[in-house]
């Protein structure tokens, strides 16, 4: 098998003196989608930022189409940062209140010096088309949208650079169904056309087991199962993959 | 309801009007900026200053929006008491859990401290938490453990009316479902009547006798839960139902069908239905005129081209 785009080896992470990711280990390739769950406290966020090294881990590496994120240099840092993108669960808080909707999604294009001129204007208004946006929120700041027009905006922003990794933390638990679906066949379709991969967190478990290849179940800090999303769903092994599809389906009621 | 901002004003909730019966559980199902919130708030008149309030809220036949503050204050959490979205944020975080609600309880009954540090430990078994939790500060507590705190304050006078705002959503699964025994328990064994607030049609249906669909500041559809669940007649609330993913363990590949676009926010909603930019159904009419909220079947419906019955 090729090398993976995105490989997490015995990651450790501690804060305030507590270890909160023990060992953590898994493979993502591209194009493939994992999902991680677990209840409130399991680390799945601290996750999330420590494979972005949005932090420092105690211990344990991430690769990164097998090269180890700590040996790169500023530049390729920089350069794979492009790559991986990460859209959180509130745009209130994760969208700058004094940027117009066009600033937001020229920002990563100018940073990452990757269109100038005329082709910013058309890619942004590509990437609104991409998330169901139209163009007349071009010229609007976040407080002048919905709170589902500005976690579409938080998604375009992601895309905008071409990542190969999206990383979506509970990105749509907030919102509401509708949009919860059309975010899972976006997801769905870029993975497809655009073979993103994506590390999906989130305490849905019905719609990580839609959107997700595989699930990794996370508790207290630790991966206690992970498997293929249908086979964990059949047969799962572990006491809290159990708890969390029993409490997933009492909240199941029937889609039409 | 109309909110002033700056130079500009909108409607944020527009002519909303439902009934809430004694022991009853009501679900208020709407997404971000579709004025759930904003109506709960504006039953205990919290919204902020700048808000312009016109219509009737009555409890037992009074009008809330005419008392003066005083009369106002015997209400708020005496008869009806609200539970935020936000623990962390609603508790205070210098504060034993104990010490809080045994000053919420003094605040509106004359007891003295020890008593009412006897009713707050009282209280907070009665949610399902042990008595040492009332030494316990909110950062040490989990998330479902500090919704119980503040469900357990909010008991604290005996409410008969419990207004939960998005009460689950910051909550992962397992803590949802206790959470939602508790609420349905203090409907049952207490006879405690229920506003439930919420985006997660789920949730509602689990404890909610009754659905109010909101759609862009108006009710759209309203009626017994099962009956708007096994046959939704605005083509909204049947686009919500089709947007959830299917049941764990089923097979096959999965397209969901959302419905298309996203709400509008309150400043600019289209004219006549407010849906219509988004709904597969509309057609000329439903740019002209809005549809007015009527009684069709023993529910409620604002359509003029409703999903038949099947």
């Amino acid at each position: 098998m090729n090398v993976p785009l995105l490989q997490v080896e015995d990651l450790c992470v501690d804060r305030g003196g507590l270890r909160v990711l023990d060992r953590i280990s898994f493979a993502l390739h591209e194009g493939e989608t994992l999902g991680i769950v677990g209840a409130s406290g399991s680390g799945k966020s601290t996750l999330a930022r420590a494979v972005l090294r949005l932090l420092e881990p105690a211990d344990g590496r991430v690769r990164w189409r097998g090269r180890d994120l700590r040996a790169l240099s500023e530049r390729e840092l920089r350069a794979t940062r492009r790559e991986m993108q990460i859209v959180f669960q509130d745009p209130a808080t994760s969208l700058d209140p004094r940027m117009t909707v066009f600033a937001i999604l020229a920002e990563p294009l100018l940073v990452h010096r990757l269109e100038r001129g005329h082709a910013i204007e058309q890619r942004i208004l590509a990437l609104l088309r991409e998330v169901d946006l139209g163009p007349e929120v071009l010229y609007r700041h976040p407080h002048e949208l919905s709170g589902g027009q500005a976690q579409r905006v938080a998604l375009a922003r992601a895309l905008a650079p071409s990542p190969a990794l999206l990383v979506a933390d509970e990105a749509f638990s907030a919102v509401d169904v509708s949009l919860q679906a059309q975010m899972a066949n976006l997801l769905g379709e870029l993975r497809r056309t655009a073979s993103i991969a994506c590390l999906f967190i989130s305490h849905d478990l019905r719609f990580t087991a839609v959107l997700c290849d595989r699930i990794a179940v996370l508790s207290r800090g630790a991966i206690v199962e992970i498997a293929e999303a249908a086979a964990l769903v059949r047969a799962p092994r572990h006491e809290v993959t159990r708890a969390l599809i029993a409490a997933a389906q009492e909240s199941g009621i029937q889609r039409r | 309801m109309r909110f002033q901002t700056g130079g500009a004003s909108f409607l944020a909730v527009d002519r909303v009007s439902f009934d809430l019966e004694r022991g009853e559980a009501l679900g208020l199902i709407g997404e971000s900026g579709s004025g759930k919130t904003t109506i709960a708030l504006s039953l205990l008149r919290l919204l902020p200053a700048g808000a312009q309030l016109s219509g009737r809220v009555e409890l037992s036949g009074e009008d809330l929006l005419g008392l003066d503050p005083d009369a106002l204050a015997r209400i708020r959490g005496r008869r009806i008491a609200m539970v935020f979205h936000d623990p962390l944020a609603a508790l205070n975080p210098v504060l034993s859990i104990g010490t809080q609600i045994a000053e919420a309880v003094r605040a509106h009954q004359s007891i003295d401290r020890r008593r009412a540090r006897t009713a707050a430990v009282g209280l907070l078994r009665t949610v399902g938490l042990p008595a040492e939790n009332a030494d316990r500060y909110a950062h040490q507590l989990s998330g479902g453990m500090r919704q119980r705190a503040l469900i357990a304050m909010s008991l604290a006078c005996r409410p008969e009316i419990l207004v939960a705002d998005e009460p689950t959503s910051a909550l992962d699964p397992i803590a949802q479902v206790g959470i939602l025994e508790l609420l349905r328990g203090l409907r049952e064994e207490r006879g405690v009547s229920l506003l439930l607030a919420t985006h997660d049609l789920g949730t509602a249906a689990r404890l909610c006798s009754r659905l109010a669909v909101l759609y862009a500041g108006r009710i759209v559809e309203s009626g017994a839960t099962s009956e708007l669940l096994a046959s939704p007649r605005h083509p909204y609330t049947l686009g919500l139902l089709r947007s959830l993913p299917p049941p764990l363990g089923s097979s096959g590949p999965v397209r969901l069908e959302p419905v298309a676009g996203s709400a509008p926010p309150p400043w600019e909603r289209p004219d006549g239905c407010r849906f219509r930019n988004r709904c597969p159904r509309a057609q000329d009419d439903c740019s002209k005129r809005e549809p007015e909220l009527i009684e069709i079947d023993g529910r409620q419906l604002a359509c003029f081209h409703p999903v038949e019955t099947q």
